[in-house]
């Protein structure tokens, strides 16, 4: 039984790590960028529920909103300050913005928050299911996790497919220059994309924090690699490989801690991206690209 | 003999049969026009016969020499090099560099990364004889005086001539050229054909081209092979080719 | 006497400027006017030029984005120390016992860089970069498990405990796990670091110059035409990348010998480190040499003299950060640049006197 509960916190974990992943992958393939500030608004989001919560006594769902809110706010206008004036800036200048923009955030919150860990308190109310006679015990945080991490993803399907916003998307992550010259508002396209990985970021936070309730101003930068690192395991620019990914990532490190070594889990995970793009280097769902000579 | 021959060579993307049952035989020292209507798999074959594309069937002989499917540094050590439609230059290299690196392989220029690193006398005399000899390469196309500037720097036309420079340098036994004159005003490509023309004779050298614009294939091709939808329309001397009614209506429609 | 070339003197300078800075700092120091914060980061900021300059060889030179070059740094480190602790009672001249303990260290990073290069340099772009990133993490971790014990029958490796390396009475452990290598000797100071940099940067600039360096700069110019004219692509990016791996070992090596506890942290071999070398690089502009040593100077002692500005220093380098990169790079930047750039001025007005 101790197998399956493993599995469950790893799919748990799994869960938020794709919810991160949703939001990188599509800011990824509109802005061609690792962003390394990603994990630090994952953070940011967190710390505003906190607040909310513990020290302005607000109601759950209006502490969730105002993170949400706050985060996409957050996310836009990193976006707009940071990046926007680097959208024709050699790569690499665009990478260090982004780590500048990453320090940045770190050290905003240590500087309001300090740097002792917080504890949060769990935003998911519901009891436990015990199930196979109290054997196996299956948390609230676990139910909700999963249960979001798919509705975000048909949510976000949908969107791709359905909507203009998102036909856009697909657009300018295509060709920015040709999307533009179709009338197509480049730059609301960027800012729009950038708000809807930061809006997910914060509802990852929430999750994360939720599950795991210690709270710093690093603590997002780990999972956001490791969102990077699933959103790249899946395919990058691929919705259904963001998700995949995000699960596999999630057991892989849970089932390595629990049965190799825990302070392996994170080489474990790294070394089964490697080998994953060693073998497929476009990732499980990606695209194969090829240079035209 | 023959210094290249080609038989029977085809390739497959998937589905698509992109080439099939291409023939041909370029006589050394001759200048030898590949023409077509885009999208006949010229740039294909030329990717065939330096190892770009491995082809699905078919031999490619250098010299006699079987070197199908070869991967293209080998092969490009065989003695094909090319130049390429969308010019392809170390863009932040300086002219003579660039010339430089195409002598990359050239024996009495070769030293250890060891040697260049401590420096050793080695380095000083090959890199002294590199310099010499890419300079007389640039002369010829009339660089001379810009080896200095970054190659991204020089205009297009003389991108263009310094791609072939480049190409020589790696001391081949045949040169392909795709679309040498592609973006050229009238002018720039009188001032190629004549300088195409001259490297023939100076260096001795076989051209295969690709070219779209006829006033220079009349002019300087002897024989041409004529593409479409990747089977050989006609193969001939110039100004039969030219005159051959089915070639015309492959360009100009009926 | 022959006339020197362009890239000769601009190489010169930079071996000047290095030299200059290193008497500078000795007749500062001997004088005793220097602070002791400032003498204890005299080594560290050989370290980091070391670094920052081998770096620039992946990045700037062979032109992939590498953000683990801290994990080759940690294999340097971790063997020239083991080297060195080993050593202690057999060679007791310093000098000669540091210069094996580089040997050591730089052939352990450069094996590493080799077998890490071979799989990975297929990738390209942020694919590398994360890759990269992920190695150096496993490198990382991997010591913090590792226990090392020699004894009278030779090594033991176990990554539980040191109990479990079973070792003879007269055994001593070497690595302990996280707690890492405590009492190696502390064989290294300035002067060597300085020799050390230079070292470094006579490698990197005569590899750059030659005809090795050539066929690097092509195949980031242009993989296919480099391949075109006869290029071996795998074997240079493997051969840039492994010495580039190398040097970063030689910079782990002075590193360690210049602490008496060396451990692996994500502070010192995690991928912020790499992510650190990676800003020298960028901002000191990517493939210039000079630049890559004179910014991770800078930028090392950028924080440390704003240490009276506490908490707020970091935040100032951030700022600083992003404010650089989009000076240099953003069009409306550029174009202010160029409208109000000293040379531009001075030329009107020379234009407004006729």
């Amino acid at each position: 039984m101790s197998f399956v509960s493993y599995l469950l916190n790893g799919i748990s974990l799994g869960s938020v790590y794709a919810i991160i992943a949703l939001g990188y992958t599509m800011v990824y393939g509109i802005a061609k960028m690792l962003n390394f500030a990603h994990g630090d608004v994952i953070m940011i989001g967190s710390y505003v529920a906190f607040v909310a919560i513990n020290s302005m006594g607000l109601p759950i769902p209006v502490a969730i909103l105002l993170s949400v809110a706050a985060c996409t706010l957050l996310g836009v206008t990193i976006e707009r300050v940071a990046y926007k004036p680097l959208r024709h800036a050699s790569k690499l200048a665009v990478l260090i913005t982004a780590i500048g923009a990453s320090y940045f955030l770190q050290n905003v919150a240590l500087l309001i928050f300090g740097a002792n860990t917080k504890s949060f308190s769990s935003v998911v109310k519901m009891q436990p299911i015990q199930l196979a006679g109290g054997q196996l015990n299956i948390t609230g945080e676990t139910i909700v996790t999963v249960a979001a991490c798919i509705v975000i993803m048909i949510c976000l399907m949908a969107f791709m497919k359905y909507s203009k916003a998102g036909h856009a998307m697909l657009a300018v992550s295509e060709d920015g220059g040709a999307a533009q010259l179709m009338g197509i508002n480049v730059n609301g396209t960027i800012a729009l994309t950038f708000a809807i990985g930061s809006a997910l970021a914060a509802i990852a936070g929430v999750l994360l924090c939720s599950a795991y309730p210690s709270l710093t101003p690093y603590t997002g930068a780990m999972p956001g690699i490791k969102a990077f690192v699933a959103a790249v395991f899946g395919g990058i620019g691929s919705i259904p490989g963001a998700f995949i990914g995000g699960i596999l990532l999630g057991v892989i490190e849970i089932l390595g801690k629990a049965y190799i070594s825990s302070q392996l889990a994170d080489a474990i995970v790294f070394a089964v991206l490697i080998i994953v793009l060693v073998v497929k280097p476009t990732g499980l769902l990606g695209k194969q690209i090829q240079e035209k000579v | 003999m023959a210094v290249l021959e080609v038989k029977n060579l085809g390739i497959s993307f998937g589905g698509l049969r992109a080439v099939d049952d291409f023939n041909l035989e370029v006589e050394k020292g001759q200048l030898y026009g590949l023409i077509g209507p885009n999208g006949a798999g010229k740039t294909t074959i030329f990717n065939m016969l330096t190892g770009v594309y491995k082809p699905t069937d078919g031999k490619i002989l250098l010299d006699g020499e079987d070197i199908t499917g070869k991967p293209t540094i080998e092969i490009n050590k065989e003695g094909i090099a090319r130049t390429f439609q969308n010019i392809r230059l170390f863009a932040d290299l300086t002219v003579l560099d660039n010339v430089k690196a195409g002598l990359h392989n050239q024996k009495e220029y070769i030293y250890s990364t060891l040697t260049g690193i401590l420096r050793l006398p080695r380095y000083h005399q090959a890199e002294h004889a590199m310099d010499e000899r890419a300079m007389e390469l640039l002369k010829v196309f009339d660089l001379d005086g810009e080896a200095s500037y970054k190659a991204s720097n020089l205009p297009y036309g003389k991108q263009r001539k310094l791609e072939i420079a480049r190409a020589l340098a790696t001391n081949p036994k045949l040169l392909l050229l795709d679309e040498p004159a592609a973006g050229m005003n009238p002018n720039e490509t009188q001032e190629l054909m004549d300088t195409i023309r001259f490297v023939r004779e100076e260096f001795k050298m076989t051209i295969l081209l690709i070219e779209h614009d006829m006033k220079l294939v009349a002019g300087i091709c002897e024989k041409l092979t004529v593409l479409n939808f990747g089977q050989v329309l006609a193969c001939g001397e110039t100004s039969e080719v030219l005159k051959d009614p089915k070639v015309i209506t492959a360009y100009l429609g009926e | 006497m022959k006339k020197l070339s362009k890239t000769t003197k601009s190489s010169l300078i930079t071996y000047g400027i290095v030299v200059f800075a290193y008497i500078f700092c000795e007749i500062f120091m001997r004088t005793g006017h220097m602070s002791s914060l400032l003498k204890g980061i005299l080594v560290p900021l050989c370290v980091y030029v070391v670094l920052a300059v081998s770096l620039n060889l992946t990045v700037g030179i062979l032109g992939e984005l590498s953000l683990g070059h801290a994990g080759f740094m940690c294999v340097g480190a971790f063997a020239s120390a083991v080297f060195s602790k080993c050593m202690m009672e057999t060679i007791t001249v310093p000098t000669l016992r540091f210069a094996l303990a580089l040997l050591v260290g730089v052939v352990c990073a450069g094996v590493c860089g080799v077998l890490i290069g071979i799989p990975v340099l297929r990738l390209r772009g942020d694919y590398l970069a994360i890759v990269t990133l992920a190695f150096g993490e496993i490198i990382k971790n991997l010591v913090n498990v590792i226990y090392l014990g020699v004894d009278s029958n030779g090594f033991h490796v176990s990554m539980k405990d040191a109990m479990s390396l079973q070792m003879e009475p007269d055994g001593l452990v070497i690595i302990k796990g996280a707690q890492g290598i405590t009492g190696a000797p502390t064989d290294s100071n300035f002067t060597i670091g300085v020799v050390l940099v230079l070292i470094t940067l006579v490698v990197v600039t005569n590899l750059v110059h030659s005809r090795t360096g050539r066929a690097i700069m092509a195949i980031r110019d242009n993989r296919i035409a480099a391949e075109s004219i006869g290029i071996n692509i795998t074997k240079y990016k493997i051969l840039a990348f492994s010495i580039s791996a190398a040097l970063a070992g030689a910079a782990g090596v002075l590193y360690a010998h210049n602490l008496s506890t060396l451990t692996a942290l994500p502070k010192n071999f995690g991928y912020n480190m790499s992510i650190m070398i990676l800003v020298f690089v960028v901002l000191g502009g990517i493939g210039s040499i000079r630049g890559s040593m004179i910014a991770a100077v800078v930028l090392t002692l950028l924080p440390e003299l704003l240490r009276s500005l506490n908490e707020y220093r970091m935040l100032i380098y951030a700022v600083v950060l992003i404010a650089t990169m989009i000076f240099t790079w953003s069009p409306s930047a550029i174009g202010f640049r160029e409208r109000y750039s000293p040379a531009k001025l001075f030329h009107k007005r020379e234009k407004g006197v006729q």
